[in-house]
């Protein structure tokens, strides 16, 4: 396949433009897309080329406009719903959980909808506790809802298409620290990834670090340092929370025997306590040592720098842990 | 902020209200609003040099609105606002030393350093806040009027928002409530013509002063870069509210001349647009000129509160950098309000 460099956000624009070519029933809707080209500028040249009838600028109702959006995704239409941040979008979850996610069933599967829900999640820098949140396992707690969280511009690309063409709701957790950075991205219209499928980062036989979004970058970061100790780790990008991944993550434990779970997200009731439950269910006798969890501090993400940095999980804090596990 | 009795009264033209304040009252609210501008300068050469993060959002070129609505509001009367907060804040009497040592991540910042740019907060001085979601502090706003009518107190709530902010179904939502039960907070939409970078006329249909009407709540449009008629509209709308007869909405007619943040470039207007406006609308300069022309003030006078203003910044700087890092341990506390704790 031939591959491409990218930045992961031209790599989302380039799926969403794909996907609107490919289909005339798509549009993007949200705060800054058109005229600004995208708070963060994943919206690029997009308004240019579809007009202002198919790139929508929203006034900041969140509530309004996601409602709007899965109104359309009943008649049919495919919006993309993109957030200034899920910060915001906390205004719209009434719609995503009790609309988006429940009307198929409730209407027997007479209504459907088709509709994207995307933006930043999570810590981005020095921005404090209302704009610092990840917000994954509060709607990966829905059934009905599909969640997934590219950390790589070829995932990007790939799950926004798939996204796109799914036909239940599906929300693109991205992170503004991801936005800039760059990747190889293969070439062609109909690269797509599935969703529901784990990336496997790295092999290893030691142990299994296992992320997501920014935690999965963490953990490739803490694989490579632990390389040099002499631990052979594996890092798994879990990618699509919902549906998850389970046998993914069995099979590596199966051979590594240890694991870690890392988080950018607080630990209570979150992502690392439900992939922790997989494992006890259907992994237990496969493991050598108990299964970690590395989690976000438990407190509101302070401002300062230097606060904001000890609150997030780093490299070195997952090596020190591995290598205590291993020995 | 202390202002002659007669002042208080009743106008119908701004113009006659250029020779009720005394010399030094006024010139205290033009030493305010250019100490005001000064500062915010300060602060965006700071952010540029590394200073401090995230976003940052300046308020130079509406400073007449905070400033004439302090001088009409009562002692006593609370203030809450968004994350456009840094004037409201020093208004409110949080000193820059306070709001800088928070910008630098400081010790001596008003929230400990971990509420940044965007969470200020000091209930003693009647200033709640500094909030980040766009509309969210309308609701609460309304809250603070309820507690203050549910007590019987005379304190009126003053609730700072965008025009942006002005689309918001919490915005109407609350109308709906404090008109319902006559709550007496006044809501003032600072449209400053940008949601962002999205102009007024691409994000809101119909006129703000206007979107109290079918509730009932009586709107004005003022212009926002005149202290005199803010301070007018403010006063009569307090007076309004206290006696009882629930919110009022006024529309501040003013402008930004800063991007959105320290992150926008503000490529969505033209250059000549905000020059136009500051070269004729600024409400410094109109301040200024009414002081020259109607209390004789001298412009070498105007030039030295300028100066003091600007050694009053920079000594600001000097404290809030002198200052050490916020305390690690402050990681963990002020999470839960312990029971017994005041
Ligand atoms: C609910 C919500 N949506 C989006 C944002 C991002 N955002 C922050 S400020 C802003 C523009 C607000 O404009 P306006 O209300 O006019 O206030 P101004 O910044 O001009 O003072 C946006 C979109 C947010 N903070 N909260
Ligand atoms: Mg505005």
């Amino acid at each position: 396949m031939n591959m491409i460099k990218q930045t992961y956000r031209d790599a989302l624009r380039d799926g969403m433009s794909e996907e609107m070519r490919r289909d005339a029933e798509v549009f993007l809707m949200g705060e800054e897309v058109a005229e600004y080209q995208g708070a963060y500028k994943c919206s690029a040249g997009m308004l240019e080329e579809f007009g202002p009838k198919r790139v929508i600028d929203s006034p900041i109702t969140e509530l309004g406009f996601t409602g709007l959006g899965v109104g359309a995704a009943f008649m049919g239409m495919r919006p993309i719903i993109e957030y200034m941040s899920w910060s915001f979008a906390l205004l719209s979850s009434d719609q995503i959980i009790n609309s988006a996610a429940k009307t198929y069933y409730m209407s027997g599967g007479k209504v459907g909808c088709p509709i994207v829900f995307r933006g930043i999640n999570g810590l981005g820098k020095m921005v404090a506790a209302q704009h610092s949140h990840d917000y994954t396992n509060m709607y990966a707690n829905c059934p009905g809802l599909k969640v997934v969280c590219p950390v790589t511009p070829a995932d990007a690309k790939g799950l926004i298409k798939s996204a796109v063409r799914d036909n239940a709701p599906v929300l693109v957790m991205e992170n503004e620290r991801l936005y800039g950075m760059e990747g190889d991205v293969p070439e062609g219209d109909d690269v797509l990834v599935e969703i529901g499928k784990a990336r496997l980062v790295r092999e290893g036989k030691d142990i299994t670090l296992i992320g997501y979004s920014m935690s999965a970058l963490q953990c490739e970061k803490a694989a490579e340092m632990l390389a040099k100790e002499g631990v052979d780790a594996e890092v798994i990008d879990l990618r699509s929370i919902r549906p998850l991944d389970k046998s993914a993550i069995v099979k590596s434990i199966q051979k590594t025997n240890r694991a870690i779970v890392v988080e950018e997200g607080y630990s209570f009731a979150g992502i690392a306590a439900e992939i922790m439950a997989v494992i006890s269910e259907e992994a237990f006798d496969a493991l050598d040592a108990p299964v970690e969890r590395m989690s976000l501090k438990d407190i509101p993400i302070p401002y300062a720098d230097h606060l904001e940095q000890a609150s997030i999980v780093q490299a070195d804090d997952i090596v020190k842990k591995a290598v205590q596990i291993c020995k | 902020m202390a202002v002659k009795s007669a002042a208080k009264k009743k106008f119908n033209l701004v113009k006659s209200l250029h020779n009720q304040f005394t010399k030094e009252d006024l010139l205290a609210q033009y030493e305010s609003m250019i100490q005001l501008r000064r500062f915010q300068e300060k602060v965006g050469s700071l952010y540029q040099q590394g200073y401090m993060g995230g976003f940052c959002h300046l308020y130079i070129g509406q400073e007449a609105v905070i400033t004439g609505a302090k001088a009409a509001s009562k002692e006593g009367d609370d203030f809450i606002t968004t994350y456009r907060c840094h004037a409201h804040a020093a208004m409110s009497g949080i000193s820059m030393e306070e709001i800088l040592g928070e910008l630098m991540g400081r010790s001596t910042g008003i929230s400990k350093g971990k509420g940044g740019s965007m969470h200020m907060f000091d209930p003693d001085k009647h200033f709640w806040g500094g909030h980040g979601i766009v509309g969210g502090n309308v609701p609460l706003a309304t809250g603070m009027a309820f507690a203050a009518k549910y007590r019987e107190e005379d304190r009126v709530t003053l609730c700072f928002f965008g025009d942006g902010a002005a689309d918001s179904g919490a915005m109407f939502e609350s109308f709906n409530m404090a008109a319902l039960w006559k709550l007496p907070v006044l809501y003032i939409i600072e449209n400053n013509h940008f949601s962002m970078g999205t102009a007024k006329e691409r994000h809101a249909a119909g006129e703000f002063y206007k979107r109290g009407e079918p509730f009932g709540i009586p709107g004005k449009k003022v212009d926002g870069m005149d202290f005199f008629a803010v301070y007018e509209a403010i006063s009569e709308a307090c007076e309004y509210i206290r006696a009882g007869n629930g919110p009022m909405l006024l529309e501040m007619d003013t402008y930004r001349y800063k991007g959105h943040s320290m992150s926008d470039p503000a490529k969505y207007r033209k250059r000549e647009d905000v020059d136009g406006i500051k070269t004729k609308r600024d409400p410094i300069m109109q301040l200024g000129n009414v002081l020259m022309s109607n209390y004789k003030v001298k412009e070498e006078d105007l030039k030295a509160l300028d100066k003091k203003a600007k050694e009053a910044v920079a000594k600001a700087v000097e404290i809030a950098l002198d200052a050490p890092k916020a305390d690690m341990a402050e990681l963990y506390t002020d999470i839960i309000q312990s029971n017994g704790e005041k």
